[in-house]
């Protein structure tokens, strides 16, 4: 129904969609159950609140909700527990891997996941990263890569591109001074532990349902006790990146992904693979 | 009752007795002068129960643990002085978000890297929080091998009955020594967490464990509940034990290693006929203060003794409150005094307030 038959006073039930009989309605979309329905603190356009919509999307259709234990990061992402209706625990700044190393161990046959970003991950938390991924933890790491600190308000990061303006880098972030952005998924599949391994986006909605994908193969790996499922996810920030939504989805297309391409990084060999699919 | 007596390093006694306390998972980073337990625990836990993981980094091991133990686990870990600096971020949040579990730390000699000898130069960092926030540790400091042990079983104890991180204060000296040690093979019982990350079943609310609440008046309220077990804590758990304190007109207050040394010198007081006694903090917080206080009315003199530059005499100062002097002695840098020494120093107390 359109906006403009919306208003006219016949069809004023739909003014108020919970008046809407729904019995002549084919449900097409619906939030996911895991998802708590409250309103998030995330600024319009951010990617998180899609990532995590489609996190919990994954835990639903998989059925593991019981099965579940997430680790929140800091940064701002840091309240991912009030939105995630799953046994959660917060972790301090960089050390979610390491969290999540802890549950693991004492649970190895629950699915667990960590959510992070990129200072968490790449900068305060690397050595934490690079030991897990080594020790090949049988976890799902969601590591979410924006080139900025979000909630500190747009210091630079250490996946910040070359040249690109911060906060902390106000004349563009100089090579010479703070070195190049790391690139943690070509980085870290070296490591024998790093099972899986994947760069996506959500900027469109082909780059949405590919990194869903990603995210249900990551919970899925985790049953063969092969090692770290990575999927490293382009974001975005439109607050501190100062564009609009729009434009910041657009920036991933025309600068970020030159430096962080997308597509698989490392993937399974098929006979490490055959056990699911038996 | 099985019993079982041995020879033992008090690291390696510690280590034993995680294992007989059903310690699910211990998470370690090697650091003189207690690698042992490490040591002990890989090769012992795979065998007998529960597991041992060397992390990267004493960061990454209190993180570990802040996983496990929230995930329900009884954990433990064990350091020393510099290891534990690197622990006090991941007991802060712990503390915070009441997450049980045990630390041990075998004081060595510091600031810095210090040296590998025994001392307690840590009291202030173990009984005032260490670090940021306001929060308090149970701290048990034992004085024997015997202790090391038994403090195993007593801090996993109070940890889970207060849902808070116990910390076991020994040094170099009681880590390293050998001496004999028993064992009793009693049924261990482990009580429920209800408020463990384990995966939510539909049955309950989710369980979050976090040290965030962004609003004051949420972080006040927090804050106060904290303080409130704090303050239950204090009332109910404070140990400390004494020794010819009952008729002693000069009482010395002294923990772990220092304590032992104390012992020996009011034995040589009471050969030369001075009414000399040992009060001995078990818990170094709680903190035997009331005993103190009441024990200020009777003493002449109390003369703390540690292997730092004077920490816990401040504590005892504030509860005998300026009742009774109190006089200090302390060796540094890993230096342990004899009872001799100390008995002299004592002398010297006695005549500058004429109190004989």
């Amino acid at each position: 129904m359109l906006t403009e038959e919306l208003i006219k006073e016949e069809n004023a039930a739909f003014e108020n969609p919970r008046c809407v009989e729904t019995d002549d309605y084919e449900l097409v979309y619906k939030k996911p159950g895991t998802l708590v329905d409250i309103a998030m603190h995330y600024c319009p356009g951010c990617a998180h609140s899609l990532v995590h919509k489609l996190i919990m999307e994954v835990i639903d259709e998989l059925d593991i909700q019981e099965q579940t234990i997430g680790v929140a990061p800091v940064g701002c992402a840091v309240f991912a527990y009030d939105y995630m209706d799953i046994d959660m625990q917060e972790a301090a700044h960089g050390r979610a891997t390491a969290v999540a190393t802890g549950i693991k161990r004492i649970h190895p046959d629950k699915y667990v996941f960590t959510y992070q970003g990129d200072g968490d991950l790449a900068a305060i938390g690397i050595g934490e990263t690079i030991h897990t991924i080594n020790r090949g933890e049988n976890i799902s790491i969601i590591f979410i890569n924006n080139a900025v600190y979000g909630m500190t308000s747009g210091q630079m990061a250490p996946t910040t591109l070359d040249g690109m303006v911060t906060t902390t880098s106000p004349y563009g972030r100089d090579a010479k001074q703070v070195g190049h952005p790391l690139k943690m998924s070509e980085f870290i599949s070296q490591l024998p532990g790093a099972f899986y391994v994947t760069r996506q986006a959500v900027n469109s909605h082909t780059a949405v349902r590919k990194t869903k994908k990603a995210i249900i193969n990551a919970f899925k790996y985790q049953k063969l006790d092969k090692g770290v499922s990575f999927i490293e996810i382009i974001g975005n920030c439109p607050s501190n990146w100062k564009m609009t939504p729009m434009q910041a989805n657009e920036y991933v297309n025309t600068h970020m992904v030159k430096t962080f391409p997308l597509g698989d990084v490392k993937l399974p060999k098929g006979e490490d693979l055959k056990e699911l699919t038996d | 009752m099985e019993t079982i007596t041995k020879l033992m390093k008090g690291n390696e006694a510690m280590a034993e007795a995680a294992i007989l306390a059903k310690c699910d998972a211990y998470f370690g980073y090697p650091i003189t002068p207690q690698s042992e337990v490490l040591e002990y625990l890989s090769r012992e836990m795979p065998k007998r129960y529960g597991f041992a993981l060397q992390a990267e980094s004493e960061v990454a091991a209190i993180n570990m643990i802040y996983g496990s133990a929230g995930a329900g686990g009884r954990i433990m870990t064990s350091s020393s002085s510099p290891g534990i600096s690197l622990m006090q971020e991941g007991l802060s949040y712990m503390a915070s978000a009441e997450i049980p579990c045990l630390v041990v730390n075998v004081n060595r000699a510091g600031p810095g890297l210090g040296t590998i000898q025994p001392a307690q130069g840590d009291y202030f960092q173990a009984v005032k929080g260490g670090g940021h926030g306001d929060y308090n540790l149970i701290v048990l400091a034992p004085s024997s091998v015997q202790e090391m042990a038994d403090f195993v079983f007593l801090g996993f104890e109070l940890a889970d009955k207060y849902r808070t991180p116990v910390m076991m204060l020994a040094d170099g000296a009681i880590g390293q020594m050998m001496e004999k040690v028993t064992f009793t093979n009693k049924e261990i019982v482990k009580i429920n967490k209800p408020w463990a990350t384990v995966g939510k079943p539909k049955t309950r609310e989710r369980n979050f464990l976090t040290s965030l609440h962004i609003q004051p008046e949420k972080m006040e309220r927090h804050n106060i509940h904290l303080q409130e077990k704090f303050a239950l804590i204090a009332e109910k758990e404070t140990r400390w034990e004494e020794i010819m304190v009952d008729d002693a007109e000069f009482v010395f207050v002294a923990f772990g290693l220092a304590a032992r040394v104390c012992h020996k010198a009011i034995q040589l007081a009471r050969a030369k006929g001075i009414k000399a006694g040992l009060l001995r903090p078990i818990t170094l917080w709680p903190f035997p203060s009331k005993r103190l206080d009441e024990l200020s009315k009777k003493t002449k003199l109390f003369i703390t003794v540690e292997l730092n530059a004077g920490q816990m005499v401040q504590d005892v100062k504030l509860a005998v409150l300026g009742k009774a002097p109190v006089e200090f002695y302390g060796r540094m840098g890993g230096m342990i005094p004899t009872p001799e020494e100390i008995f002299s120093i004592f002398e010297n107390f006695i005549t500058k307030y004429h109190v004989n």
